[in-house]
């Protein structure tokens, strides 16, 4: 199964879109998409707008594949169940999100392992079309880096 | 009477729902020993932790009444549980309970979300008079008289 999601701040119709085009001619690859706020109904996938964060954690955890907007919540969430994800940024020139701190989430993290970057919906289905070759992370720590849990472990004890 | 001060620090933790809560996650560790109450924006979120979790409205910088409202919720905890430390990722709640908190007289801790890597985020910025320690999670966007970089959530 192939999980989409966009959050729950904003939706992101153009990566529904490009997904739900996609699956018309891969019938046999289940989507479930949640899109977030918006009244674009996918015709090709299951949707919902929102679920709820457990059920959320079920899907990262049933999926193969992740596909999602360039947010740290799904990425986070990607790292820590290795699970390949695909980010598709938003834009902000597109009304897609406030400033364009997803194309520099994008960049910085676009090598690491388990983590592919899509520039666009062009992309998104070129890289569909080769989801065999999309490899999950070596996950990632529980926690914050030690030096930070330090520190503000310190400052707590002492205020 | 500084020996009648319990000695269990009154942690108050808040962050929006998605990345901001799970960055909150992640610094969990630092928080051991201490009570421990979190707000967040979804009531699902109750499963991740051990602590009370209040929920208030999901609001950002740009909507003017449900962040009314928002901030008279986050108003109303801050000054009935009287946190020693107030930490938050982000975003609007995290910086009304850090407003309050100041105003009372806890001490506050704003750790901008490591998805802002070119700039602090909104709220990161208009945080700064009010937050005692004022952090990004990249060295790069720390300088002297900026924000400071302790380190990172991942």
């Amino acid at each position: 199964m192939i999980f989409v999601t966009v959050g729950t701040q904003l939706s992101f119709d153009r990566l529904i879109t490009a997904v739900d085009k996609w699956s018309v001619n891969n019938p046999s690859d289940k989507v479930f998409a949640q899109v977030g706020p918006t009244d674009y109904a996918p015709k090709h996938i299951e949707f919902a707008d929102f679920v709820a964060p457990d059920v959320a954690d079920g899907l990262f955890k049933q999926a193969s594949l992740i596909v999602s907007h360039a947010g740290m919540g799904s990425i986070l969430t990607a790292l820590k169940y290795k699970k390949p994800i695909l980010i598709m940024p938003r834009r902000a020139s597109l009304g897609e999100h406030r400033n364009d701190h997803q194309l520099a989430t994008a960049k910085w993290l676009g090598s690491t392992p388990g983590i592919t970057v899509a520039k666009d919906e062009s992309e998104i289905e070129i890289l569909l079309n080769n989801r065999n070759t999309l490899n999950g992370g070596g996950g990632i720590s529980d926690f914050a880096s030690p030096d930070l849990v330090k520190r503000l472990q310190e400052y707590i004890l002492a205020n | 009477m500084e020996d009648m001060k319990p000695m269990r620090k009154r942690v108050l933790a808040v962050a929006s729902g998605g990345g901001h809560w799970v960055q909150l996650l992640r610094l969990r560790p630092a928080f051991e020993g201490c009570q421990i109450v979190y707000i967040s924006t979804n009531a699902g979120y109750q499963a991740d932790v051990q602590g009370v979790l209040h929920v208030v409205m999901d609001a950002n910088m740009w909507q003017k009444m449900k962040l009314i409202k928002m901030f008279m919720q986050v108003a109303w905890i801050v000054i009935s549980y009287r946190p020693d430390i107030i930490i938050t990722t982000g975003a609007a709640p995290g910086f009304s309970a850090i407003m309050f908190g100041k105003l009372l007289g806890a001490k506050t801790i704003w750790l901008d979300s490591i998805a802002n890597s070119e700039e602090l985020s909104t709220s990161g910025q208009k945080v700064k008079r009010f937050a005692d320690v004022w952090l990004t999670q990249w060295p790069h966007l720390a300088d002297e008289h900026g924000p400071k970089c302790w380190g990172s959530v991942l």
